[in-house]
């Protein structure tokens, strides 16, 4: 009999913690009253420490609405649909680092939930997000608006659960946001029957939660630790591989002392952009299918990869096997599952990365004493060779219309990175909006990057602006991605939520016109949307702004486009949508083409770096 | 190649846990042998016995999968070496007089029982390790079988220890 997989004891075992968190502790908990299971949710929630929640009503939910109108502390926002609460809720999670919350009724409110949940659940959001179900006495009839939705969302949850009995509430929303938010964040739904919701019962809040099966995280070894201090201090080509878990871990500062102690190169994925600010001397941009040369080149030239809360995704792998073939891997992740689930690791950290950093850095200290500080000239002599070759760039596009680049670039630069956020759709713009804008702190950039959901960015924007009302909040969007989720302009123009919306209108779905262009000798099946130059523009954007009660503007030429930005910018007091009208054939690069090595790297289309002259 | 591994896990005994271990196998792509569950000695505790189908390294993946699972408190494999590993089997088949002597001796062969007698026909219930009963149903193959029904293998390990008792401390502190 082997013990081998016996979970491991952790020191942060759920048992032993005394009260789930946030609390607000001006909220009395009211353990002991007897009460409706609506006013137990209610309570639950503010106990929770939920200040902003996201829904829509309607019949098997409709009991806990009645007690929200009374809260002081809970402000709830009417979105127009349910996906745009659940994206609002990620949204608001990701731009403040709170567990975000959403609400909304049984049957096909929970189903539009779905999408969010996925994507909370494929970028490691911390999310609760509540569901009525039909009386507990109608489950498995196929009741009016009966959906199995803990059923539906068990494989995209961290865990889910079904409430039929009034007493359960406070415990199970306690157990939600305490789920969500520790160890690998996630989304958790809790699908209430209205039943339970109508009938009363003792409220109780838990004082500790106790989930015998729930780990959120391991003390990372020191063991381990010291060998990857060993290796960053004697490898000779190493590379730090930055992921989404370094933001959600909130471990920049802790980064940001690793990158200057080790001298090496560093990557920051498309979830960790900003983790390390894009002005330091040692980022080499984001890797990947569309990440910068010298970044995917130096992950396949690298003699040590240390991946840092990164997951070796297939966008950012390439071909598996070919990937960073030379490298002894270490891999720091909160999450043992994902620790050799695509590669084949040298050093496994499991454990949380803020604290993993803050033993490696004192570990590394002590190796460079006995190794001295590692000799990294050579290796930065070619990554400053790649980098001079082949910055990142792009050329005017033939029909002389604007380049999205160029209107992405700019709303970087006119706007203070310090105090905006960029939160992009999915596609061609999110691509440009990663690699053209540079981020200097973490939380400013919001995308869908693991489930890659278009409409994404409107309704996260939303949450975003809610949870940071002082910050400046610029979705990028495309046009494709604008006419899923747009409704939500409605909502934000209602509340007085003022975000900017950018749409880098290309008249197409560009990032699947560009693969027929590459890979399907450019017959464009189904990708033109009519929305730009020289078409019917259907829907006009600047009318379809104005009549969801935003300002609507249009920026045509690159000679327009700083005076738009900076009038967009004058606006504070209603949401404005720019129709930034752009050229269709502008291509996103460079690019590895899907299911190829990296090393098959195209910097423009048809051309590829020339390796063999660096390592001649 | 893949071959057979046997894995007990221990989980909370709360409605649909069953649907989420199996949920998870065939989400990632893993193949079930088998699968039985049932109570333990602590009826906090439920026991799911799952045989897999798998190589070393995704074997690990699903485990560390499956001990994601909140309500997932221990995984333990079990060695077939150092386990008792059992299954039941229950199966028809026809015969008249004249053949029944032929399926009473097979029956005596493999220590199996008779658990129902008709005019024309016997069950059969027979209990072992998954090759006794292959074993057993390849006798019984040139007969006549109407009816085929097996459990899932149960296993427990050899010797004094049990793999229960931590994981009671954790439902229990």
């Amino acid at each position: 009999m082997t013990q081998a997989q016996a979970k491991p004891q952790a020191p942060h075992r759920a048992s032993a913690t005394t009260s789930p968190r946030p609390v607000d502790p001006q909220a009395v908990t009211g353990s002991g009253e007897t009460m409706t299971g609506a006013q137990a949710l209610i309570r639950s929630l503010e106990l929770a420490g939920v200040t902003d929640i996201f829904g829509i009503p309607g019949g098997a939910i409709l009991p806990a609405y009645d007690p929200l109108m009374d809260s002081s502390r809970l402000r709830h926002i009417l979105t127009r649909h349910e996906q745009g609460a659940g994206h609002a809720a990620q949204g608001y999670a990701h731009a403040t680092g709170r567990t975000g919350a959403c609400i909304v009724t049984s049957g096909p409110g929970a189903t539009n939930l779905v999408t969010p949940i996925a994507d909370a659940n494929m970028d490691s959001i911390p999310m609760v997000a509540i569901t009525g179900q039909v009386a507990a006495s109608h489950i498995g009839t196929d009741a009016f608006q009966e959906a199995d939705i803990v059923g539906i969302t068990a494989p995209i949850t961290k865990h889910n659960m079904l409430i039929k009995d009034p007493a359960d509430i406070g415990p199970a929303i306690a157990q939600a946001f305490y789920i969500a938010s520790h160890g690998r964040p996630g989304p958790v739904l809790v699908d209430i029957a209205k039943s339970a919701l109508q009938s009363s019962a003792t409220f109780a809040w838990p004082e500790r939660i106790e989930l015998p099966g729930f780990n959120s995280g391991a003390k990372p070894h020191a063991k381990t630790v010291q060998e990857a201090a060993r290796l960053l201090a004697t490898s000779r080509r190493p590379v730090l591989y930055v992921g989404g878990g370094v933001i959600r871990s909130r471990a920049s500062e802790g980064l940001r002392q690793l990158v200057d102690l080790s001298g090496a190169p560093v990557v920051t994925t498309l979830m960790a952009r900003g983790a390390l600010p894009d002005s330091h001397p040692q980022h080499l941009g984001m890797p990947g299918m569309h990440g910068t040369v010298p970044a995917v080149a130096a992950l396949q030239k690298a003699d040590l990869v240390v991946s840092l809360g990164a997951r070796f995704d297939d966008r950012v792998t390439g071909k598996l096997d070919s990937f960073a073939k030379h490298a002894t891997v270490v891999h720091v992740d909160i999450d043992p599952a994902e620790i050799g689930k695509n590669r084949a690791v040298d050093v496994p950290i499991v454990g949380d990365l803020k604290e993993v950093l803050s033993e490696l850095v004192p570990a590394l200290v002590e190796e460079q004493r006995k190794h001295g500080k590692p000799d990294l000239e050579a290796w930065w002599m070619q990554v400053n060779d790649w980098r001079a070759t082949y910055p990142l760039g792009y050329t005017a596009t033939h029909d002389g219309l604007s380049s999205p680049q160029h209107v992405i670039q700019r709303l970087g630069e006119l706007n203070d990175p310090q105090s905006t956020i960029f939160v992009s759709g999915v596609g061609q713009h999110q691509m440009w909006a990663s690699q053209y804008i540079k981020y200097e702190r973490p939380n400013a950039w919001i995308n869908s990057g693991g489930l890659g959901t278009m409409g994404f960015s409107v309704p996260a924007a939303m949450g975003a602006k809610v949870g940071m009302p002082d910050q400046t909040v610029w979705a990028i969007d495309g046009d494709g991605c604008f006419q899923m989720t747009n409704q939500e302009l409605v909502t934000c123009a209602l509340n007085g939520i003022p975000i900017k919306v950018g749409v880098i209108n290309n008249s197409s779905l560009g990032m699947v016109r560009q693969w027929q262009t590459l890979f399907y000798e450019g017959r464009y099946s189904n990708t033109d949307l009519h929305t730009g130059h020289g078409t019917r523009r259907v829907p006009d954007f600047v009318k379809l702004a104005e009549a969801m009660g935003c300002v609507g503007l249009r920026c045509e030429t690159d000679a327009d486009v700083d005076a738009t930005i900076k009038r967009a910018n004058e606006i504070d007091d209603q949401p404005v949508v720019v129709d930034f009208t752009v050229s269709k054939d502008a291509m996103v690069w460079p690019m590895v083409n899907a299911g190829v090595s990296n090393d098959e790297i195209q910097y423009a289309r048809g051309v590829a770096p020339e390796w063999d002259r660096e390592e001649a | 190649m893949s071959s057979k591994h046997t894995l007990s896990v221990l989980v909370e005994n709360k409605p649909g846990v069953l649907a989420r271990v199996a949920g998870l196998f065939s989400r990632r792509a893993f193949n079930i042998h088998s699968l039985a569950v049932g109570p333990t000695e602590h009826p906090e505790i439920s026991r799911i016995t799952v045989v897999v189908d798998v190589d070393e390294l995704p074997l690990e993946q699903v485990t560390k999968q499956l001990n994601k699972l909140v309500h997932v408190l221990k995984i333990v494999e079990l060695d077939a070496a150092k386990s008792v590993q059992r299954e039941m089997l229950l199966v028809k088949v026809r015969c008249d007089a004249r053949q029944r002597a032929e399926v009473l001796q097979i029956v005596d062969l493999f220590r199996a029982h008779v658990v129902d007698v008709a005019p024309d026909s016997l069950v059969i219930e027979a209990i072992g390790n998954p090759d006794k009963i292959e074993a057993l149903l390849a006798a019984l193959a040139p007969h006549d079988l109407r009816e085929i029904v097996q459990s899932g293998t149960v296993a427990i390990g050899r010797g004094a220890r049990s793999i229960t008792e931590r994981a009671l401390d954790r439902v229990i502190a």
